[in-house]
C-alpha cells in the first residue's frame, strides 16, 4: 500500500488513464489485466490485455495490478441528516462511503423530518450536492411520517428524485395499507423496499431466538417474525404485481421463500446485510451491543444459507445497513441499547472475507455490491462499460489490517468489526472520474 | 458430639478437600434415608449433614477462588462451587453463634447497588457484609440519580471513584452486571441480572439441598414454573448439573425458553408426570405481570395445573423436599400448607442465603489489593 504514496497527486480536472489494473466487470463476470480510459466523468474506453502508453492529455494512474471494479452501491444507509447530525451527516457518511469504495449510497427516510415529501427529497439532494463526495440518492417513506397509515406521494417523490420507497427500520404492518401501496406503486413503476419484520412477533426481542438467547437471559426474535411478513408480502405481490424488494433477509427459511417467489416469476428481489453474511449470534458474546441489529444476527446455519443464496443469485444485493448510533444509545445493557451498526466503510473489507474463505468469487461478490443494486435503481453505474459513469474503486484485496474504530470517518463509532482482522480495502475511489478517496493515510498508518 | 470430631479428622486426612469435598461422615445421620426407602416420620426425612455443626479450623488454608467477580454460575468449575459451599458451611456455624462477627472484610467498603427492589437479597447481602466486618452501604434506584437520567456506566464510574472494594449489583437487564464489572476496579457480585443469572441464589439452594440430603450428585431435582423469566432457574440448572444432579424443568410451554432442551435438562409440560420420583421440588415465582393472559390464562388455571399442592407433591419421592426462592405467591404456584409444611425448606433457604453470601464475599476479598 505504501506504493500509492509515491504516485503523484491526481489532478481532478484531467482525464484519466488507469493502467496495469486487474479489471473485474461483475456485469459480465469478466476479469483480467487491462486498462481503462476516463473522459468527462465517464468510461471512455476499456482495453483488456497488456498495457499501452498513456494517450495525450490523460493523467496516468498506475494501478499496480490491483483490482479495478465499479464502485459499490449501497441500497441501505441511515444518515441522520436532517435531524440527527450528531450521529452522521451527509458529508461524514459520504466520506465513510468513499473510504469503503462505495460510490453511491441510498439514504433512508427515517430522518427528522421524515423524507415523505418532495421538498425534503429536494433538501437532501441539495445538501448532498454541496457536501457529499459520493452520489447520494434518497429513498422516500412508503407512509407519511413512517406511521404506517397514509401513503406518500409516490409520483411527486419520484419526480423530485426519490429512487425507492421504504419505511426504513419499520415494516408496513397493516396489510391493507401495504396492499394499496403496492397497487399504487405498480402504476409508477416504483420500487418498494420492505423491512421484513412482523413487529408483534419481534415484541421485546433483542436477539435471535434460540439456545444462545435463552442462556444469555435475553428475549429472542423468532425467524418467523421475518418469514411471516415475507410470506404475507409475497402474497400481496402476487395480487398486485408491484416490484418488491425485501430489504434484508436473515435466515434460511426466508431464502427458501424468496427462491420460490422468483421461480414463480414474481417481481421479487431481496438483499442481505453484510452483518448477517459474515457474523452470527455468537459474535454477541457477553452482551456486545454493537452486535445488536435488526434483523438480528442469526445462527451459523442461517449465515451459511445466506452465503449459498448469494452464490445462487437468490440474494440479489448486499447492503451495509449502515446505522450510526452514538455512545448514549449503545453503552447500555444489551436489552436497553439501540439497534444498528456502522457498516458502509467496512462493507468491502468485511465482504472480502467471503472471497478469502473461498465461499464467494470476487465477480459474484461485486455483482451483489454494485451491478445488482444499480439494476434495481435503474442506473447505468455498477458495470465496466464504455459510456457508463466512471464510478470506480481500486481494491487491494489482500492488504491485512486490524480495524481501528477511531480511524473510521463516520461520526459514530459503533462498528461490530472494531479490532477485527480484515483483509482487503479500497485504495482509490472515483466518483464520475473524480478522485474522492485514496488510501495514503491508511498506507502510512500501516507502514 | 463425638461424630463431629470423627468427621473433622476424616477431613483432615484429605488435603485440598475444597476440590473433592463430599459428605462421608458417619452414616447413622441418615444420609442413607433416601436409599432405605420411605420413612413414615416426616421429621426424619432430612439427613442432617454432618456439616451442620462441623466447622473447619480457622487456621486451615482456604481453597483459592480463582475469579475476581462472581457474575454467574456459568464459568465456575465444580471445585470452585464446592469450595464456596464448604466455606458457606463454616459461615452457617458462625451465624448460629452468639458472636457472629469475623474480621475478613474489616476496613473494606461494600456497596449494594439495587436497581430493582429487593428485600431479602439486599438484607442478606447487607448482613453478610456486616458479619464479615465490612462497611456496607445500600443504594437503591428510588434514591439514586439513575432516575434523573444517569446511565448505568455513569453510576458505575461515580461509585468507582469512591473506592469501594465490593459492589453487589441487581439490575433488571440481562448483562448489566457484566457491563458494570468492566467499568469498575473492584470486585462485583451479581445479585440478579434480568432473566440471566442469580448465582448466590443457586449456591444457597445447593447448600440447602446438600445439608438436607447429604449430597447433590444423582438427585432428581424438578424446577417448576416460570422458567422463561427466571434467572434463578438458569443459575440452578447450570449449578445443579455441574454437581451431578439430574434436573427436570416443568412448566407450560409458554413459560419455557426456546432451546431449553439443549440445556441438558428433561422437559415436562405435565407437572404430574414431571414430579414423579423427584427428590427436590423447586418452585419458581410467577410474576404478576405474566398472569394477564399473555403467558398463562389465569391464576386459577395456573394453580390447577402447575401449582404445588399436597396431591401433586405426593407424586414426588416420599422424602421429597420443597424449595422456593421467594417471595412466594401463596395459592398461585404453591399452596400454603405445602409452603409451611414439614417438607418445606423455604425458611432454611433464607438462613443459607446469608451464609453463602458471606462465603462469596470472603472468597472475592482474597483477590482484593492487600487482601
Amino acid at each position: 500500500m505504501a506504493l500509492f504514496s509515491k504516485t503523484p497527486p491526481v489532478d481532478e480536472r484531467r482525464d484519466l488513464f488507469l493502467t496495469d489494473a486487474t479489471l473485474v466487470d461483475p456485469a459480465t463476470g469478466r476479469e483480467g489485466p487491462g486498462h481503462l480510459l476516463v473522459r468527462d466523468g465517464r468510461i471512455a474506453d476499456i482495453t483488456w490485455g497488456a498495457a499501452s502508453d498513456a494517450p495525450e492529455g490523460f493523467q496516468k494512474i498506475d494501478c499496480a495490478g490491483h483490482v479495478l471494479a465499479p464502485g459499490l452501491i449501497d441500497l441501505r444507509a441511515f444518515v441522520g441528516e436532517p435531524g440527527a447530525e450528531h450521529r452522521e451527516t451527509l458529508a461524514s457518511a459520504s466520506a465513510a462511503a468513499a473510504a469503503g469504495g462505495v460510490t453511491t449510497l441510498v439514504c433512508m427516510p427515517d430522518t427528522n423530518p421524515v423524507i415523505d415529501g418532495p421538498a425534503i427529497v429536494d433538501f437532501v439532494l441539495r445538501r448532498a450536492r454541496d457536501t457529499a463526495c459520493v452520489t447520494v440518492l434518497p429513498a422516500a417513506a412508503i407512509t407519511k411520517g413512517l406511521a404506517g397509515q397514509e401513503m406518500t406521494e409516490f409520483g411527486l417523490l419520484q419526480e423530485a428524485g426519490a429512487v425507492a420507497f421504504t419505511d426504513g427500520l419499520k415494516a408496513v404492518r397493516n396489510a391493507q395499507v401495504m396492499r394499496r401501496a403496492l397497487t399504487y406503486a405498480r402504476d409508477f413503476g416504483a420500487l418498494i423496499m420492505q423491512h421484513v419484520e412482523e413487529p408483534d412477533l419481534v415484541g421485546e426481542g433483542v436477539m435471535n431466538e434460540g439456545e444462545m438467547a435463552s442462556r444469555l437471559g435475553l428475549i429472542g426474535i423468532p425467524r418467523e417474525a421475518e418469514t411471516v411478513m415475507l410470506e404475507r408480502d409475497i402474497r400481496l405481490v402476487r395480487l398486485t404485481g408491484a416490484r418488491y424488494h425485501a430489504a434484508m433477509i436473515s435466515c434460511a427459511d426466508s431464502v427458501e421463500i424468496v427462491r420460490r417467489a422468483k421461480e414463480d416469476g414474481l417481481p421479487v428481489t431481496c438483499g442481505a446485510s453484510i452483518n448477517n453474511l459474515v457474523l452470527n449470534e455468537g459474535d454477541i458474546g457477553h452482551y456486545r451491543t454493537f452486535c445488536r441489529l435488526s434483523p438480528p444476527l442469526r445462527h451459523e446455519h442461517d449465515r451459511l444459507a445466506l452465503v449459498a443464496a448469494l452464490n445462487a443469485g437468490v440474494v440479489d444485493v448486499i447492503v451495509s445497513d449502515h446505522n450510526p448510533q452514538d455512545v448514549e444509545t449503545k453503552r447500555l445493557p444489551f436489552a436497553e441499547a439501540a439497534d444498528g451498526a456502522l457498516g458502509i466503510e467496512t462493507l468491502l473489507g468485511a465482504a472480502l472475507r467471503l472471497v478469502h474463505t473461498g465461499d464467494v468469487a470476487l465477480p459474484r461478490l461485486l455483482a451483489a455490491l454494485a451491478t445488482a443494486p444499480a439494476g434495481l435503481l435503474g442506473r447505468e453505474a455498477g458495470r465496466l462499460a464504455v459510456g457508463a459513469p466512471a464510478d470506480l474503486v481500486l481494491i487491494d484485496p489482500d492488504v491485512p489490517y486490524v480495524l481501528d474504530k477511531r480511524r473510521l470517518k463516520s461520526r459514530s463509532k459503533n462498528s461490530p468489526f472494531d479490532e477485527a482482522r480484515l483483509q482487503g480495502a479500497a485504495v482509490m475511489t472515483f466518483v464520475a472520474g473524480r478522485l474522492v478517496f485514496r488510501a495514503a493515510d491508511h498506507a502510512e498508518a500501516a507502514a | 458430639m463425638k461424630w463431629v470430631k470423627a468427621f473433622a479428622m476424616s477431613n483432615a486426612r484429605r488435603p485440598g478437600r475444597g476440590a473433592t469435598w463430599r459428605f462421608h461422615g458417619p452414616s447413622r445421620h441418615g444420609s442413607a434415608a433416601a436409599d432405605t426407602g420411605p420413612i413414615p416420620d416426616v421429621t426424619g426425612l432430612r439427613a442432617p449433614g454432618p456439616a451442620c455443626s462441623h466447622r473447619r479450623a480457622m487456621t486451615a488454608p482456604a481453597p483459592a477462588f480463582p475469579h475476581r467477580h462472581l457474575l454467574g454460575i456459568e464459568g465456575l468449575s465444580r471445585p470452585d462451587i464446592e469450595a464456596l459451599l464448604a466455606r458457606a458451611d463454616d459461615a452457617v456455624a458462625l451465624s448460629r453463634q452468639v458472636e457472629k462477627k469475623r474480621t475478613t472484610l474489616r476496613g473494606r467498603t461494600q456497596i449494594n447497588l439495587f436497581f430493582e427492589p429487593s428485600t431479602r437479597t439486599q438484607s442478606s447481602f447487607e448482613l453478610a457484609g456486616k458479619r464479615l466486618g465490612a462497611d456496607v452501604m445500600n443504594m437503591s434506584v428510588a434514591s439514586s440519580s439513575v432516575k434523573k437520567g444517569e446511565t448505568l456506566i455513569d453510576t458505575a464510574a461515580t461509585l468507582n471513584a469512591m473506592h469501594p472494594d465490593i459492589i453487589v449489583v441487581r439490575h433488571h437487564a440481562a448483562g448489566a452486571v457484566h457491563l458494570l464489572a468492566r467499568k469498575v476496579d473492584c470486585a462485583v457480585v451479581n445479585a440478579g441480572d434480568g432473566a440471566h443469572e442469580h448465582p448466590t441464589q443457586a449456591l444457597l439452594d445447593a447448600l440447602t439441598i446438600r445439608r438436607n440430603k447429604g449430597r447433590i450428585e444423582g438427585l432428581r431435582i424438578a424446577i417448576c414454573g416460570d422458567v422463561l423469566h427466571s434467572r434463578v432457574a438458569r443459575s440452578n440448572i447450570i449449578l445443579l448439573q455441574a454437581l451431578g444432579a439430574r434436573v427436570r424443568v416443568i412448566a407450560p410451554s409458554t413459560l419455557l425458553p426456546t432451546g431449553i432442551d439443549r440445556f441438558g435438562v428433561e422437559v415436562f409440560t405435565d407437572m404430574r408426570k414431571g414430579l414423579a420420583g423427584c427428590d427436590i421440588v423447586m418452585m419458581l415465582r410467577l410474576q404478576r405481570e405474566r398472569m394477564n393472559g399473555s403467558f398463562v390464562p389465569s391464576v386459577k388455571e395456573y394453580f390447577r395445573y402447575f401449582g404445588l399442592d399436597a396431591e401433586k407433591l405426593a407424586l414426588a419421592a416420599p422424602d421429597a423436599l420443597v424449595m422456593h426462592p421467594g417471595p412466594m405467591n401463596r395459592g398461585v404456584e404453591i399452596s400454603s400448607d405445602i409452603a409451611d409444611g414439614a417438607q418445606s425448606l423455604i425458611r432454611e433457604q433464607v438462613e443459607m442465603g446469608v451464609a453463602v453470601r458471606m462465603a462469596v464475599l470472603e472468597a472475592l476479598a482474597m483477590h482484593l489489593p492487600n487482601g
